[in-house]
């Protein structure tokens, strides 16, 4: 969770060993930064569990969300809230709906013909669903970070002045993109060279570009759908302990298919499963929802802990 | 099988060059200055040293005003068919597209002819209204699957930053295929330059001097090489010969230059992937 926490002894061990470990990729983050998964469970082993959530604000309050493509059922009955400047994490199996359902938060899913999203989605109180909602106002406050970088083939600059042109935040541009490179952890790497073209940067760059260019318009809630998968295990260090810093100023929802990445970043952790039906048709389902500490240390459902031993996903 | 392929394929260069050869061993002998500098002489009549100054000029004008017609429209077409239709309209329009490339350009002449020339007589604009339909499906198409390479990740970036649909295609989509679209529309050019059917009917009674007002007729590379070709004197012969030669040169040139940048182009969108 946070880097001044150090644990004096690892107690239980999070990573599967790598022997048992399904992802390949998994144990060489975790070998990248040795010290970082117990570090979580060092705080937790210690007693420090406490709801993270307490007294914080509901940002997002999601009842019964179901989200179809073309009448396909792809998550269902989603009950879940996401406080107020914590990073929530949505974990789980391929084909678990969590891209879908962080893709409803911004209504991105608008975008993909035959997608319907059922239930109800509450930003601070909003129906989000609403017909009379401007998707564009929710953009707008609702940032996304996507799976792989796509910086826009423009400029660096350009990338993250993209929105601010657009919203019309044009007084102190340049002071802007420079605060929102700042704020990504990109600015010493670039401010030499900012007519550069974006896509000369290396790929965890522009996975930082790319931050920068969704925090540049001053979001509320800032979505991050694997935003590290496509990384070297450097280059995801580097997003994640921005993540840890971001939560200050920002609400983050973090898809992660990669457990250790979760119990490093979030406070709050949705675990998600794949339940299939009698008539062979699968969909996603919220199993558990709880802190991070929690969940991974004394899972209550038996899915959840065969996901965070490694046996399972 | 293989054998046979090959000598297919062999034939195809074959054709090219003797194509290439026989227009540029006829041609170099009358490729003079005064062909450049004179304006067209009354075909037919012996002794005169013809030129193609005012059908150069002509064909550029109309070339130019058939582009800006064919372009915007065919840019229009490829976005409304890659951004904004459902699949199964964008479909449509495809094969319309298709069938519109497929009818005989003698046909849209005649088409042009009682749409515009019956009402306006020949003119540079009626030729140019003529290209342009042969031109637009070729711009088109060539647009549309430029902007279909532009990935999605960066349709939804733009979204995501709270972009409307529009904005993003004026933004991000059209800018990133800019490339693209141009290197299409050099083929499409080089297309226009050298049609000859559609110009038959538009703008092949013309003065022999320069002519810059598009509301009237224009000599034109390709009717002066048709016209000249079947004239018995010897220096309408080799002035034919000579234009062909130009025009081959601009128009193998324009499709050369247009796929090789269109190669680049692509190269350039496969980066954002």
């Amino acid at each position: 969770m946070s880097d001044t926490m150090h644990p004096e002894e690892p107690m239980t061990e999070p990573t599967p060993n790598p022997g048992e470990t399904a992802q390949p990729q998994d144990v060489q983050r975790a070998e990248a930064a040795p010290d970082r998964p117990s570090t979580q469970l060092g705080a937790l082993a210690s007693g420090h569990e406490e709801d993270p959530a307490a007294g914080r604000e509901a940002v997002f309050d999601l009842k019964d969300v179901s989200v179809s493509y073309s009448g396909k059922l792809a998550i269902r009955d989603v009950d879940l809230t996401v406080h107020c400047n914590l990073v929530t994490a949505f974990i789980g199996p391929s084909g678990c709906g969590k891209t879908t359902l962080l893709r409803s938060l911004n209504r991105l899913n608008d975008l993909i013909p035959g997608a319907t999203v059922d239930g109800s989605i509450n930003y601070h109180g909003y129906n989000l669903m609403g017909d009379d909602v401007d998707p564009v106002e929710v953009r707008r406050r609702i940032g996304m970070v996507f799976q792989r970088p796509n910086p826009f083939p423009k400029s660096i600059y350009d990338n993250v002045a993209y929105g601010l042109r657009l919203h019309g935040m044009k007084d102190d541009l340049d002071g802007r993109v420079e605060r929102a490179l700042t704020h990504a952890a990109l600015w010493d790497e670039v401010k030499g060279r900012l007519k550069a073209n974006a896509l000369s940067l290396s790929g965890g760059q522009q996975q930082r570009l790319c931050i920068a260019r969704a925090l540049a318009i001053e979001p509320d809630v800032v979505l991050m759908d694997e935003p590290a998968s496509a990384l070297d295990p450097i280059s995801t260090q580097a997003i994640e302990d921005l993540v840890d810093t971001l939560k200050t100023d920002y609400t983050i929802v973090i898809v992660t298919h990669n457990m250790q990445q979760a119990a490093r970043v979030a406070d709050i952790t949705a675990f998600f499963s794949v339940e299939s039906r009698d008539d062979g048709s699968r969909n996603g389902v919220l199993v558990e929802l709880g802190a991070t500490s929690q969940l991974f240390i004394r899972p209550s459902d038996p899915r959840t802990e065969a996901y965070v031993t490694g046996r399972f996903g | 099988m293989e054998a046979l392929a090959s000598i297919a394929a062999l034939i195809a260069i074959a054709v090219l060059l003797i194509v290439i050869y026989t227009v540029a061993r006829r041609g170099l002998p009358a490729l003079n200055k005064e062909l450049f500098t004179n304006v067209t002489s009354t075909i037919g009549i012996p002794g005169q040293t013809g030129g193609i100054k005012n059908a150069i000029i002509g064909t550029v004008i109309i070339t130019l005003i058939s582009t800006a017609i064919s372009l915007p429209v065919g840019v229009l077409i490829a976005i409304f068919n890659s951004e904004f239709a459902p699949a199964q309209v964008a479909a449509s329009v495809r094969i319309a597209l298709n069938v519109l490339a497929g009818v005989p350009t003698i046909v849209i002449g005649v088409f042009i002819y009682g749409l515009i020339v019956i009402v306006y007589g020949y003119s540079a604009y009626a030729a140019a209204v003529a290209l342009a339909v042969v031109q637009l499906p070729i711009v088109a198409r060539s647009a549309e699957e430029v902007l279909l390479l532009v990935p999605t990740s960066l349709r939804e970036a733009g979204m995501a930053l709270g972009a409307t649909k529009s904005r993003t295609v004026l933004t991000v989509i059209l800018p990133t295929a800019v490339s693209g679209i141009v290197t299409g529309t050099i083929v499409a050019v080089a297309r226009a330059a050298g049609e000859t059917a559609p110009l038959l009917f538009t703008t092949s009674l013309f003065a022999n001097a320069v002519v810059t007002d598009p509301t009237h007729a224009m000599a034109t590379i390709p009717i002066v090489i048709f016209q000249s070709s079947e004239s018995p004197s010897p220096q309408d012969q080799q002035v034919a010969w000579a234009a062909a030669l130009v025009l081959l040169a601009v128009v193998l040139l324009g499709s050369i230059m247009g796929r090789l940048l269109s190669l680049r182009a692509r190269r350039r969108i496969e980066q954002t992937r």
